[in-house]
């Protein structure tokens, strides 16, 4: 049994719902561009991102290179693309695993609430208590340096945002009459809830996650910014933005604006496509 | 007094324009109740909002005059429309709950509309709410006034929609369904409280509902609606004994009345002879001593006290009280949903109350008891098409949902085979419950448990369903337990009934018995607050 369900309707669905909201259509198409980005960068990108060329150091944009270059020669264009697979990784994993987290903590105290409830929704409390990047750095400083501990550190603060989601969407249909119908038809109270609440739970959901993704890859850019996780010479969009910063003041603008730009283009992108992400997966906006 | 011409309203939908009113014309006269009947879809809510400019988005007024007191209103402003609606026109919806802000004083809600309308300053309008309170006969109303919507019953919240409605005297009051989901004790301590009040103020009224019943009971004169248009006018009486329209006729036929036989709510062409039942002598379910008790802050609260009950094969039981008496709880004990504080139900000599209702899902007896749920919209996942809500039960307990047997089921429940594919918003309330029940037949139960199938469906459709179950009765030899608040209904369709008050049973017998020579005075109210169509009702006083 799936839990979304394919009908022929499903992609004419999807294009009434593009058709009907050309910010949603301009979203998937800015998407597009990141994934194709992400995919095939290494087959688009001009240069090597990591092949430094002393002579041609601090060059302006130019046809050559169209981001130009930065302190070590290398062609800011290819670093920027490259940069993306790498930082969209890291937020869609991060997102991923505290959407699960996330449900399966919010789904659990929602549908059998009580000291389960309680206990659960201290702990978020207490996660969300702390100014969440600053609680970010200190995973990561504890953990290690490494890319995958910026993305259990960004799961980590993201968790209770899906946690609370959940818990009041199961909250408000534990005792809906589908609920109990699916309960009469012999479910058990873990299918009943997998497979009868939680689908139902989804289409707020994808305006979060959606909202998410942006956040997530800020929060991993400005981690590695401050000299955390991801370390140089990788490219990656926080740390070209913190290298750059330094020549802006002698004039060389084009090593932290292109990945700044970069960096605003994939947070726009996420943050316009939640909307019509819930309309697709929500069967009642279907006539 | 007001007077609508030609009313045409118009939506802009997905699919295209819709006609919702094609060209509605009304006239209600000084002090006069004006009915408005008509099944879902029919326009009659439509009509309403569009005199009182509230269409929703997407909805717009094409053509028609609407003229109030003389004045014409067809293309109001907004200060001019602010300035009426509330002083000179006011308007019940149908939800209490929904039409009160569930985070404000009752009292506080009062005083807005009154000092928005200037009759009444900050310091005085706590005064005048109690005043309003009272007048709508709401008891204790300077303690009420400090009330939030939530902490008040259903009838207790219509009453102060109604306070709300009528603070600032208006001259003609809308009511949009007034009475849909209350008791029908409640529906006719309200109904009668409103037209006490219309009569004692001079005012004039449009009941806007479906139950033809009900009008009659409280017009002057009525209007059937269909479709966007107006098929007939007369007054209740004409309209009863000599109908024009032959969708007046079917509407009256679809009402549940005294003396109607269950074949008689369908037109006539479709009354086929009823079907052999065979009730059996061999008890199916035994009730035995059921007691419910909740824990609450304020002491224990005893939901079910010491209830007792048989149902044989192949009959059927209804079981009758106000909301709150304990039926519906009842009800979830026996379909194990909930677990009893004590007591036994025994089905096919075990006690089922041996298993804790956690367990029972799993357990091979969870096949043998079904339900059928209030409310057909609720109780069907919203993201599962009709076909994966009617093979769910099939694939967790039965042999698999093959599509023979899905078809087969729909088949029998007169279900077109396209629905099949749609999504429960994509269907007709009619069509839910025909989802509802092919879902609880599915797997061949012995007992189905049935609450209030047709509480929230129009007469015609409620007339289809109840013929459908009593079909499906003779044809499957289900035993059904009935649960209603509408001794009208119950009777058309049960052998025993058992009427319950405050969680005990007050009185149990035949269902024919119980209706016509209630032994209890409580029996006799639930019976006497039964709207009835007036020509029946001097039958009854000729007789």
């Amino acid at each position: 049994m799936s839990v979304t369900t394919a009908s022929p309707g499903t992609f004419s669905h999807i294009g009434y719902v593009l058709r009907g909201n050309p910010v949603t259509l301009l979203s998937f198409v800015m998407f597009a561009i990141l994934i194709i980005a992400a995919v095939l960068g290494p087959l688009l990108v001009p240069y090597d991102p990591l092949a430094s060329e002393a002579a041609n150091a601090l060059q302006p944009p130019s046809w050559e290179h169209w981001f130009g270059t930065d302190n070590l020669g290398r062609d800011v264009f290819s670093r920027v693309v490259i940069a993306t697979r790498l930082d969209l990784m890291i937020s869609i994993s991060a997102v991923t695993l505290s959407l699960m987290a996330g449900s399966i903590l919010g789904a659990a105290a929602g549908y059998w609430g009580g000291w389960l409830d309680a206990v659960l929704n201290r702990v978020m409390d207490t996660i969300m208590a702390f100014p969440l990047f600053v609680l970010a750095m200190g995973i990561v400083a504890a953990l290690g340096n490494t890319v995958e501990n910026i993305v259990y550190a960004t799961a980590v603060i993201n968790t209770p945002f899906y946690a609370r989601l959940v818990r009041a969407e199961v909250n408000i249909r534990r005792e809906a009459g589908f609920v109990h119908a699916a309960k009469l038809a012999g479910n058990s109270d873990i299918r009943v809830l997998a497979m009868h609440i939680f689908p139902n739970a989804l289409p707020p959901m994808m305006v979060q996650m959606s909202l998410n993704l942006g956040w997530a890859i800020l929060n991993a850019a400005g981690l590695s910014f401050i000299g955390l996780g991801v370390r140089p010479p990788t490219a990656e969009w926080g740390i070209m933005v913190a290298e750059g910063a330094n020549f802006i003041v002698s004039g060389e603008w084009w090593l932290a604006v292109f990945p700044g730009l970069a960096l605003m283009f994939a947070v726009f992108t996420f943050n316009l496509m939640g909307d019509g992400l819930r309309d697709i997966v929500d069967p009642r906006q279907r006539t | 007094m007001l007077s609508v011409t030609n009313l045409a309203v118009r939506f802009q939908t997905r699919r295209g324009p819709v006609d919702a009113l094609k060209g509605v014309s009304l006239d209600v006269a000084s002090g006069e109740i004006l009915g408005v009947v008509g099944e879902s879809g029919s326009g009659k809510s439509v009509t309403a909002y569009s005199i009182m400019r509230l269409l929703e988005a997407g909805g717009q007024v094409t053509d028609g005059t609407v003229r109030y007191g003389g004045v014409d209103l067809s293309d109001p402003t907004e200060t001019q429309m602010g300035n009426i609606r509330g002083r000179e026109i006011s308007m019940i919806f149908q939800n209490p709950r929904a039409a009160l802000n569930p985070i404000r004083r009752v009292g506080d809600q009062i005083g807005d509309v009154l000092r928005r309308h200037a009759r009444a300053t900050r310091t005085t309008a706590r005064a005048e709410a109690i005043r309003a309170l009272e007048a709508v006969r709401i008891r204790d109303a300077a303690a009420r006034v400090d009330a939030y919507p939530f902490e008040l019953s259903g009838g207790m919240c219509q009453r102060v929609v109604i306070a709300l409605a009528l603070a600032c005297d208006p001259k003609l009051l809308i009511m949009d369904e007034p009475t849909t989901g209350l008791d029908i004790t409640t529906q006719k301590a309200v109904m009668d409280l409103v037209a006490d009040l219309i009569r004692d103020r001079g005012m004039s009224a449009i009941l806007i509902t479906h139950d033809l019943g009900l009008a009659s009971g409280y017009c002057d004169r009525i209007m059937v609606m269909r479709d966007g248009e107006v098929v007939e006018r007369g007054t209740p009486l004409s309209l009863f004994t000599t109908p024009d329209h032959p969708y007046t006729r079917r509407l009256i036929d679809a009402t549940p009345r005294l003396g109607a036989q269950i074949r008689e709510l369908l037109p006539v062409e479709a009354r086929t002879p009823l079907p052999e039942r065979r009730v059996e002598d061999e008890p199916l379910l035994e009730v035995r001593n059921l007691v419910k008790t909740f824990p609450s802050r304020s002491g224990p609260v005893h939901a079910v006290r010491d209830v007792s009950f048989t149902i044989n094969k192949g009959q059927t039981l209804g079981l009758v009280g106000e909301s709150g008496c304990g039926k519906s709880t009842t009800s979830s004990m026996v379909v194990r949903l909930l677990d009893p504080t004590s007591g036994q139900i025994i089905f096919r000599g075990e006690d089922l109350a041996a298993t804790p209702a956690s367990r029972f899902a799993r357990d091979p007896r969870r096949a043998r008891i079904q339900m059928v749920f209030q409310d057909a919209t609720n109780s069907l996942n919203p993201r599962h098409t009709s076909r994966q809500s009617i093979a769910e039960p099939l694939r967790r307990l039965g042999d698999g949902a093959s599509d023979e047997r899905i078809a087969e089921l729909a088949d029998l429940v007169g279900l077109p085979l396209p629905l099949l594919d749609r999504f429960p918003h994509q269907l007709s309330g009619g069509q839910k419950a025909r989802v509802g029940i092919a879902r609880a037949i599915a797997l061949d139960p012995d007992l189905l448990i049935l609450d209030e199938p047709t509480a929230a469906l129009d007469v015609s459709s409620q007339a289809v369903v109840l013929n459908l179950l009593i079909d499906l009765q003779a044809r499957l030899g289900i035993s059904y337990l009935f649960v209603s608040h509408d001794l009208n209904v119950v009777r058309l369709l049960c052998d025993q009934v058992i009427v319950m008050q405050g969680g005990s049973i007050v009185e149990q017998g035949p269902a024919e018995q119980v209706m016509r020579n209630p032994a209890t005075d409580y029996t006799r109210t639930l019976v006497a607050a039964a709207p009835q169509p007036p020509a029946l009702q001097q039958e009854e006083q000729g007789l």
